[in-house]
């Protein structure tokens, strides 16, 4: 059972599985920006709606931090992708 | 955890320049280094950057730190024990004026005499090298084929980790706020997190090497401009295979090798507020150099915008030495947007200053002092 816990995809957007976030947490990469960078996580199209609470979860059971107190990482805009040809081209109107 | 409070070396900032003058330090054998980082690790501007990787540059100091850096990621991940995300599709120079393909014309020719294969190429030869450039109103185009990008993070870290597998210890949210100094010399630092002595203390503080620097009591002419950068969604690899820039048209476009699209332009100039936010203009402005260049990028959505610092020097080029107004203290900052490309090679270069030796390429040139003499080594080619 727990092997196959290491295999969920948690990051749908970069294909991450739970036992790569657990592998890199253990290495010491113990913020989410810290994931993000290494592993990408959060830096998809969805930025991390889909994976950020179950990896701000395994923060808190590695660190003994509530999951309140971890920084959750930056979300960036657009706050959903937009195509390159409507940005161009808004300005046009 | 008990901080050892005594190492032989403090380097100032966790992105590349410290992360790999760290390395190369522990590298010659002097392995009790402490690396502070006031945030996290690759969290400032290494993390933000364009990523690209460059030997087409106009003053030789840039040409043969851009080639000696190549070198160096070609055997990177070899050295490091981790991939670095290397992708070699060459820069694809764009010229849209006279004046501006004479003068990558005479760079080239500087480039072809330090052993860099850039070479002009036609629209023809240029829509071969990116299928689907439009790029009409451009009057000609440079092309060397070693130039590219890689992973800032993955780089980064992967100095890290091999660093750390040599005994150097990094330090995080460890933000310097003094440097101490006796008759002259350097003695350690004053931080958030109680002192840390040591007889050699590096800046490389990227976007606020100034503000240490003044802490040392050393005047530097740097400054730190915001430049932004977006992302957009994966898409199919091929659709941008070589990295484009443009000096005149002020954009650079390239393709990670997860398929994302990434673009940096400077719509409206470079606020000094060292602050980190984004702009609609910026983004209204680079989605038309997107769509204006590559046609096919029409329906490719945006992901996310960011930006970063690029700390500035008069000249572009960085400062790199140890300073004449407090012994031991090192300078490694001031690189003008080209930090990261340029850290594998600065990085064993101040090593190998800093443990006495003789850096393998002249750095003599890179001292701040050059700019009170009026020294500069202006460098054109920068976005």
């Amino acid at each position: 059972m727990a092997e196959k816990d290491e295999e969920i995809i948690i990051c749908r957007c970069e294909e991450v599985t739970l036992g790569e976030i657990r592998e890199w947490i253990n290495k010491g990469y113990e913020t989410f920006d810290e994931l993000k960078r290494v592993l990408r996580v959060g830096m998809g199209p969805c930025q991390g709606r889909g994976c950020r609470e179950i990896i701000l979860r395994e923060l808190s059971a590695k660190t003994g931090r509530p999951v309140s107190e971890i920084h959750p990482g930056t979300f960036r805009p657009p706050s959903k992708p937009v195509k390159l040809s409507l940005l161009a081209e808004i300005g046009d109107e | 955890m008990t901080l050892k409070r005594i190492a032989d070396v403090v380097v100032i900032g966790a992105g590349i320049q410290g992360c790999s003058i760290a390395y190369n330090i522990a590298k010659s054998g002097l392995r009790n280094v402490v690396v502070l980082e006031k945030d996290t690790i690759c969290s400032g501007s290494t993390g933000r950057c364009g990523a690209g990787i460059r030997a087409q540059w106009g003053t030789e100091m840039n040409c043969r730190f851009g080639l000696a850096a190549i070198e160096k990621f070609e055997r990177l991940q070899e050295e490091l024990g981790m991939d670095c995300g290397l992708h070699q599709g060459g820069y694809l120079v764009v010229a849209y004026r006279d004046s501006e393909f004479e003068r990558l014309k005479e760079s080239m020719r500087l480039q072809n005499s330090l052993g860099i294969n850039t070479r002009v190429v036609s629209y023809a030869e240029a829509r071969e090298i990116c299928p689907g450039l439009s790029a009409e109103d451009a009057v000609g185009f440079t092309f060397h084929d070693r130039d590219g990008h890689a992973d800032p993070f993955l780089t980064t870290f992967a100095y890290m980790e091999a660093a750390r597998r040599l005994g150097v210890k990094f330090l995080r949210f460890t933000e310097v706020k003094a440097i101490k100094a006796v008759a002259g010399r350097v003695k350690g630092v004053k931080t958030n997190r109680g002192d840390f002595d040591a007889p050699v203390v590096v800046n490389a503080a990227g976007g606020y090497a100034q503000q240490v620097a003044k802490m040392a009591g050393v005047e530097i002419p740097n400054f730190s401009e915001r430049h932004e950068i977006l992302i957009t969604e994966p898409v199919e690899p091929g659709v941008c295979p070589p990295m484009l820039i443009s000096f005149s048209g002020n954009f650079y476009i390239q393709q990670r090798p997860n398929g994302s699209m990434i673009g940096g332009c400077s719509p409206e100039g470079h606020p000094q507020d060292y602050g980190l936010g984004t702009s609609w203009n910026f983004l209204e402005s680079m989605s038309r150099t997107f769509v204006k260049l590559l046609p096919r990028t029409r329906g490719i959505r945006v992901a996310r915008q960011w930006s970063g610092l690029y700390n500035m020097t008069p000249d572009c080029q960085p400062i790199l030495c140890e300073s004449d107004d407090l012994k031991g203290f090192f300078l490694s900052c001031g690189y003008s947007g080209h930090g990261f490309m340029f850290g594998p090679i600065s990085g064993e270069l101040l090593a190998q200053q800093i443990l006495g030796q003789k850096p393998t390429i002249p750095i003599g040139m890179l001292h701040y002092k050059r700019f009170e003499r009026g020294e500069l080594l202006v460098e054109p080619a920068v976005v």
